[in-house]
């Protein structure tokens, strides 16, 4: 067992943090926020040149056959510099898919693309009223002579109008909440028939409603096999909930040091907000929650390639105990800066909602709990 | 980055399991797992045992006794201790005095103490905290006044633990009263607890058990070549003791055993008809707990790496030991939800060994609230969780 980083891994690491500090302060991340698309397809491309979007990909897809530790210290540098641009939604979600179930003609049509930064991806696939269900898919597609027909809704599809290809999720034959019978199809954006509703999200990403009108795709739409796609989607959402809990890491750390350093500085009542025993010990227990957090992402993301029951327990124990740890460390990140803490001026709102997010991202504290006791 | 045990250590894992299949004595090893009471002589036969075994002390140096173990051997060793049932070593020898005297100790010190240490032939208790010096240790007030060729120390020592069994006790006394800090005038003493002069008197802990006592100095005559180091400066080797002993704080080898027990527990209760571990609501507390210790697990598996790869041990065993103790306590908590009404009846003969009437409830449950109320120490011993957090915010976070 080792559990130490190699000399890749600090390399990847420092780098990710250099393009932060030199490239991605919190004014240019507000600008990037504020912009029409949300993200900045400039970075997006600087992304692709140093070969951060080949990292999950295997060399046989094109690209660099790192591991998935290397996935978790990318996503943790992203959280600490609380990165817009859509790497969940279009590498993690979107290539991974088409990496697992699509045939070698799509990955090698599609994810070369997608690593040099020439295309875009999202993933349709929560519906209103599906909760957090995985299995929960009302969409319908119907086969017909040369391909299939989607008709259904999609619900808060991250990245969904800047994307070239939407995934979309729909089932041909089955209960909604069935296992069997789902299908994934790689929709171009501009089909007739889909209408993208978009949004921004409360923390500055964007998201769009998806409504698919006999929405016409031909065979070559298809991912994998006609309704057997429920395993490729779990073990792709798995693997990008294991990335979001190590971005939740990031956001959790910035925060407590952000707001560590508030303590040693803030006078009241003459001395620092520091000196104060009931604060110091609020303190500890922000330390103690991100500590716990690292261990978690850890051995959610070193669970990736075991087996299924391994994986599910691992990344649910993570995604239950993170969403907690974040609203705690978050809400306590905002209760000890004061009434500074509920400005949008200081960046620990803008963290905070981010945090707050990513406990809805595929299943939140009380759904994984529940996961993570079935699987026992 | 890789989390599996290399072929080396699983070798050894699989050394440590063999052996603890065939020396752990069975009817020991049932006390333990049935929660029973442990004697003197349960802890003491499975001392001798390990001793001859040569793994009775794993964190002592070679040259004095020890294993040469890898910080991951150790954890393995705890961990499968731990799953066998076996009984702990009682720490006041091998864990505490034993590395002062090696470390600290003149060489008559060292040749006649730690051998007597090893072999389980001295049993020793520690005389740290008094009734005006708990957290704040350094407060303590029992007297030694240097006559000739002996201290004579007055005073009293409390919480001390298995002291009615101890043949010494390794003390804290005050020799400096004038001292310009009440850290300096502190020594460290080892006192025969067959002196004249010093009484032991039982506390009797919230569970009706015997575990502590109170220890009573009255002109106690102590040879001053029983002194450790230099005089006054005993605060640093009381430092370095609670420093010494970080592997294992977080005992997860033990609450993963507690656990699964309660599991065991969940599964034979009836909730509406239906076992309770089926009842969503215990099912989440039970969940929640098993990602609690999740969490601690790799928490110390990462200081654990750290440590392997030649980085010093930082303050992490703070936090270890504040969540390991929380965890711990969670687990007791959970047990006496879990045997709801058969909480109630107080049967201490239960609890002990040979007792052959018919249990009262389920035989599980008469060890649970006892179990429950004793395991409140845990957030106390040990420099209570809230000093442990005053640790961390003083040398981790520098508030």
């Amino acid at each position: 067992m080792d559990l130490s980083y190699s000399e890749d891994h600090t390399l990847l690491s420092e780098s990710i943090a250099r393009f932060i500090q030199n490239d991605y302060d919190f004014e240019t991340r507000s600008r990037i926020a504020a912009s029409d698309l949300g993200f900045d397809p400039g970075v997006w491309q600087q992304f692709a040149d140093l070969g951060w979007l080949a990292i999950p990909f295997s060399e046989d897809e094109g690209g660099l056959g790192a591991d998935p530790v290397s996935v978790m210290i990318l996503m943790e540098r992203f959280g600490r510099g609380l990165v817009l641009e859509p790497y969940v939604p279009s590498i993690l979600l979107g290539g991974r898919l088409i990496a697992v179930a699509g045939g070698a003609e799509q990955r090698s049509r599609h994810l070369g693309a997608l690593i040099a930064g020439k295309i875009q991806l999202a993933f349709g696939h929560g519906e209103p009223g599906g909760r957090y269900a995985l299995a929960h898919v009302a969409t319908r597609a119907e086969g017909g002579a040369g391909g299939f027909t989607l008709s259904g809704q999609k619900a808060v599809v991250h990245n969904a109008e800047a994307a070239d290809f939407i995934i979309v999720s729909a089932r041909s034959s089955g209960e909604v909440r069935a296992q069997e019978g789902i299908s994934l199809f790689l929709v171009p954006r501009r089909t007739p028939g889909l209408t993208v509703r978009p949004y921004r999200t409360v923390d500055g990403l964007r998201a769009a409603e998806l409504v698919l009108e006999g929405v016409q795709v031909g065979e070559d739409a298809l991912l994998g096999e006609e309704g057997g796609a429920y395993q490729a989607i779990e073990a792709v959402t798995d693997q990008a909930v294991a990335a979001v809990c190590s971005e939740a890491v990031g956001v959790m750390d910035l925060l407590r040091e952000t707001t560590l350093e508030y303590l040693k500085t803030r006078q009241q009542f003459g001395r620092p907000l520091g000196a104060f025993q009931v604060l110091q010990h609020r303190a500890v227990d922000m330390l103690i929650a991100c500590e716990e957090a690292r261990s978690l992402a850890l051995m959610a993301t070193l669970s990736l390639d075991k087996t299924v029951t391994e994986r599910r327990r691992a990344v649910s124990a993570a995604k239950a105990r993170i969403g907690n740890a974040g609203r705690k460390v978050g809400q306590e990140a905002v209760q000890l800066h004061g009434g500074m803490g509920v400005t949008d001026e200081l960046k620990v709102g803008h963290y905070f909602k981010r945090l707050t997010m990513i406990d809805t991202f595929f299943g939140d504290a009380a759904h994984h709990l529940d996961r993570f006791a079935g699987n026992a | 980055m890789n989390i599996e045990l290399t072929s080396a250590d699983r070798a050894f894992r699989d050394e440590v399991r063999t052996f603890l299949a065939t020396s752990l004595p069975p009817d020991i090893k049932r006390r333990v797992e049935n929660g029973l009471e442990l004697g003197r002589e349960d802890y003491a036969s499975w001392h001798r045992i390990l001793y001859e075994k040569g793994w009775v002390a794993p964190g002592w140096p070679v040259d004095h006794g020890g294993t040469g173990w890898t910080p991951m051997q150790r954890y393995l060793y705890d961990e499968e201790t731990a799953a066998a049932s076996a009984p702990r070593i009682m720490p006041f020898g091998v864990n505490m005095v034993g590395p002062v005297i090696f470390t600290f100790g003149n060489s008559a010190q060292k040749d006649h103490y730690l051998p007597r240490i090893l072999s389980g032939e001295d049993w020793w208790c520690q005389g740290y905290s008094e009734p005006g010096a708990g957290s704040d240790l350094a407060n303590l007030r029992t007297r030694a006044v240097r006559d000739g060729d002996v201290y004579v120390v007055n005073g009293q020592k409390t919480w001390t633990t298995s002291a009615q069994w101890a043949d010494h006790i390794f003390c804290l006394v005050r020799t400096d009263p004038d001292a310009a800090k009440p850290q300096q005038g502190i020594s460290f003493l080892l006192i025969d607890m067959r002196s004249p002069g010093i009484e032991v008197k039982p506390i009797i802990t919230i569970d009706g058990g015997h575990e502590v006592n109170d220890v009573f100095f009255e002109d106690v005559r102590v040879p001053v070549e029983n002194l450790v180091g230099e005089e006054n400066r005993g605060w640093t080797y009381a430092k370095f003791l609670l420093s010494f002993e970080r592997a294992g704080i977080a005992d997860v080898g033990r609450s993963k055993k507690q656990l699964a027990g309660l599991k065991r527990i969940a599964a034979a209760e009836l909730s509406n008809g239906r076992p309770l571990s089926e009842d969503d609501r215990f099912r989440e507390k039970i969940a929640s707990l098993e990602i609690d210790l999740l969490a601690l697990e790799y928490t110390e598996l990462r200081a654990l790496s750290r440590q392997t790869s030649g980085k010093e041990p930082g303050t992490e065993a703070n936090i270890l030991k504040i969540r390991g103790t929380e965890i711990q306590q969670r687990i007791t908590e959970l047990a006496l939800e879990a045997v709801g009404t058969y909480a109630n009846p107080y049967v201490p003969e239960a609890l002990k060994d040979g007792w052959n009437e018919e249990p009262i409830g389920p035989e599980y449950a008469a060890g649970v609230a006892p179990r429950y109320f004793n395991w409140r120490k845990a957030s106390i011993y040990g420099g209570s969780n809230e000093i442990q957090k005053g640790i961390v915010a003083k040398l981790v976070l520098e508030l």
